[in-house]
């Protein structure tokens, strides 16, 4: 049986696709059998920063309803051959998703898959709720700035509430990933501290990924940043953090700022 | 900002966290978010109200997480001046 894990955060914009797209790749290539499930129907993404967008034939959606076999639907990766996507569907029935449906395709995946990874949609409606029902880890994606720690804070209480392993009364592994951390903003004492995040959410942390330019690079090419540039900082902390979800036992590393004594001396002065 | 006002103040991410934390604080009792400080408020709502009339809304538990001590801070209102010989009596 697979593992069931959901990317999410409530906030819009702060990485949850990327984050997908990485953490698929980096298990994926440790030769695990994975696959990432796009839940944002209508605004579908997943697919673009996996490179897929032009191999898309059936969706989601057309599995649910009956119009595809789940096999016809699954694109499988250009570079890893043990990772596969499922895209959600570009329909603006939002509907489209019932809650039978999924709990088909999840236990169809979870029964030929190691890991099945959901990308939840922004929001606390019902394509995010959808998104998190089957989880046994929440990644919660969470940017070091008030409005995303707030709505982190609200995805946990859901979390604990709305999901198949709260009605059970068991609880879902929540891990917080810090995204978009910037080191000079942090050393300069105007970004929350990482402890500070931790206190709030009180969540165990899984990684520290960097503000960087190779995120915006990888999407560009339509790689998971993960495996475009391994020796990269993101790339790094992704795949430390799928070694985390293995079980491993890796201390997190606090990205620091790299300046030399002309770069300290502006960074005082700016 | 001047480059005196950069050196010496301390940034900004102490107000976001102390905003923060008051925010969600309020916002967890609000939607019962935080198990343990809901079931408590509960508990605490049902042991005054045996005593003294007392509404759900009026019960305030806030948990101050730290280290090495946390702090529990109830607050509880009740309408009117209370009889102190009454409500030992009732």
């Amino acid at each position: 049986m697979a593992k069931i894990i959901t990317v999410t955060s409530g906030k819009g914009g702060v990485g949850k696709t990327t984050t997908t797209a990485a953490l698929g790749a980096a298990l994926a290539r440790t030769g695990d059998k994975v696959v990432v499930v796009d839940f944002d129907v209508g605004l579908r993404n997943l697919d673009l920063i996996m490179g897929a967008e032009r191999r898309v034939v059936y969706d989601f959606v057309n599995v649910i309803q009956g119009d595809a076999r789940l096999p016809q639907a699954l694109i499988k990766d250009k570079r890893l051959d043990s990772l596969f996507l499922l895209p959600a569907s570009q329909t603006r029935d939002k509907d489209a998703l019932t809650e039978e449906g999924v709990d088909k395709v999840i236990e169809d995946l979870s029964r030929h898959f190691d890991w099945v990874i959901c990308d939840s949609p922004a929001g606390i409606e019902r394509g995010a709720t959808l998104a998190m029902r089957h989880a046994d880890i929440a990644v919660v994606v969470t940017n070091p700035e008030v409005s995303s720690v707030r709505d982190s804070d609200r995805i946990v209480g859901i979390l604990d509430s709305k999901t198949l392993k709260a009605e059970r009364g068991e609880t879902v592994d929540k891990r917080l990933l810090l995204t978009r951390y910037d080191a000079v903003r942090a050393a300069r004492g105007d970004m929350l501290k990482t402890e500070d995040v931790l206190d709030i959410l009180s969540l165990p942390l899984l990684g520290i990924v960097p503000e960087s330019p190779d995120v915006l690079r990888a999407s560009n090419f339509g790689v998971p940043v993960s495996i475009h540039d391994p020796d990269s900082a993101p790339a790094r902390a992704y795949n430390d953090a799928a070694r985390r979800l293995k079980g491993e036992d890796l201390a997190v590393e606090v990205p620091k700022q790299k300046l030399g004594l002309f770069g300290k001396f502006l960074r005082r002065a700016a | 900002m001047t480059l005196w006002k950069r050196l010496f103040t301390n940034g900004s991410a102490p107000q976001a966290r102390e905003r923060l934390q008051i925010l969600l604080s309020h916002e967890r009792q609000m939607l019962g978010g935080d198990d343990l400080l809901s079931s408590l408020r509960e508990d605490i709502l049902a042991a005054v109200a045996k005593r003294v009339p007392c509404e759900r809304d009026s019960v305030k538990v806030r948990l101050e997480r730290g280290t090495p001590m946390s702090v529990l801070e109830i607050e509880v209102e009740i309408r009117g001046n209370v009889d102190l010989r009454m409500t030992q009596a009732a």
